[in-house]
């Protein structure tokens, strides 16, 4: 099969956001999606440190360390973006004046919940930042992440394993294998890679999925 | 005549109590108010309760006052990073007590704190680990969870601009924290880059109103933190 690698399914995820959305993305594989967002369209991203028309990271020796995004790299503002502080960065996720974020995970369950803020091992230090503010803030929640674990497991679970970041707040799940709506009557597979059979990748998940009229992928 | 100027960084924090709650701000070094804290540490106040954030980087600013063992608890969303190491010995030997707060409940606890607010319901963290043992309740259909306001003794706070009367312009996303620490402290202390006179911050442009902020103290531009890179810029 082919399997979509960290750019492509950036690029996949980034088909999706429309013009005039305001987005944001989480740290790690979701920040890739910036890089592919189509440039015929307007898309603000939001930062939750307090920065909305973030624009991308600033050519080397013009670093300014007061502008940085939520990872604290440096960033630049775009022409009519603005900054705020912490109490209404957050008011605008939770008051639903977002429309979009897109998070990594490392589980995402049947019935939308998510898991991505610790492994829940007795030894980790626990650090949550603003993951769940972001999995119940958005208008739409859009996770990013590889179908299976390094050892073969399915991220797509029944139930979570690991600790949530919130209940049944996932819309859509883009992973190198598949694109996924979660819906009130469970999991609905609109795209698969090239190569791979519905009935394998539903083997592959070990959970109950439906086709949509199933495309090809990206 | 109002004069919340004062001279030098010993008299800034001179009166920081054992056992006080310290606000500090900042976004890992962006904001961070870096002379304030190495004044605090000089100070000698212990048993501190801290709210922040991170909970320290590298070994400077609130990491060298978690390595001064002067602080008995952190409030915070986002203890571990890659550089978070004074932290992570500290609370693996079960030398700091953590309450870990989603960040955009801990923004909002500080908002209410200084709005007066008693007490709210916010749907970040229902059903999480982080909602245990907390009052829940459904509003129309949706899950939320009681959060309570965090007062502070003391704020440390860093800003771009101030006057004598208080009034606060900070600079880019090094504003973070600091306007709303600033309200919910009873004695909030700024440092600044620049003192003006008063009027010549424009009124349609101040984020913090003087009245939220008992002190300010004029600190040069270090090579340090987040102010390298403006060096640089």
């Amino acid at each position: 099969m082919n399997k979509l690698n960290r750019d492509q399914m950036a690029a996949r995820v980034a088909r999706d956001i429309p013009e005039g959305a305001v987005v944001n993305l989480g740290i790690g594989l979701p920040t890739l999606v910036a890089n592919h967002l189509p440039r015929d369209r307007e898309i603000l991203l939001h930062s939750e440190n307090g920065v909305l028309g973030m624009g991308p990271a600033p050519a080397a020796g013009e670093e300014d360390y007061d502008l940085i995004n939520a990872g604290k790299q440096p960033v630049t503002l775009l022409r009519g973006g603005s900054f705020f502080h912490h109490a209404d960065s957050f008011g605008m996720m939770r008051g639903g004046h977002l429309d979009f974020c897109v998070l990594g995970a490392f589980q995402v369950s049947a019935c939308g919940d998510l898991a991505n803020w610790h492994t829940g091992a007795p030894d980790a230090i626990p650090a949550v930042g603003g993951a769940m503010d972001l999995a119940i803030g958005a208008k739409q929640v859009f996770v990013m992440m590889e179908h299976l674990t390094k050892q073969g497991e399915s991220k797509i679970v029944e139930h979570c394993s690991y600790p949530l970041t919130g209940v049944g707040c996932v819309n859509r799940i883009y992973t190198d294998l598949a694109v996924i709506d979660v819906t009130p009557q469970g999991l609905r597979v609109l795209e698969i890679v090239e190569g791979l059979s519905f009935e394998e990748l539903v083997r592959l998940s070990g959970v109950p999925m439906r086709r949509a009229q199933a495309k090809a992928y990206a | 005549m109002i004069n919340k100027i004062v001279s030098t960084v010993s008299e800034a924090v001179a009166d920081i109590n054992d056992g006080a709650t310290v606000m500090i701000g900042g976004f890992g070094p962006a904001g961070q108010p870096a002379e304030l804290i190495d004044a605090l540490i000089a100070q000698g106040a212990k048993d501190l309760t801290i709210v922040n954030n991170n909970a320290g980087n590298g070994e400077t600013g609130l990491a060298a006052l978690l390595k001064a063992r002067r602080v008995r608890k952190i409030i915070c969303s986002f203890p571990r990073q890659v550089d978070s190491q004074v932290f992570d010995a500290l609370y693996r030997a079960g030398d700091i007590e953590l309450e870990l707060v989603p960040q955009g409940n801990l923004a909002e606890r500080i908002r209410a704190a200084g709005a007066g607010i008693g007490g709210f319901f916010t749907p970040t963290a229902y059903g999480t680990d982080l909602a245990k043992g907390k009052e829940t309740r459904l509003i129309n259909g949706r899950g939320y969870v009681l959060e309570f306001p965090i007062h502070a003794d003391f704020a440390l706070i860093k800003a771009e601009r101030g006057d004598r009367w208080g009034n606060l312009v900070y600079r880019k996303t090094a504003r973070n924290f600091g306007p709303i620490m600033a309200t919910a402290a009873r004695c909030a202390i700024a440092q600044v880059h620049e003192i003006v006179e008063l009027g010549t911050l424009d009124p349609e442009a101040i984020i913090t109103p003087g009245i939220f902020v008992k002190r300010v103290l004029r600190v040069e531009r270090s090579a340090a933190g987040s102010d390298a890179g403006i060096r640089a810029a």
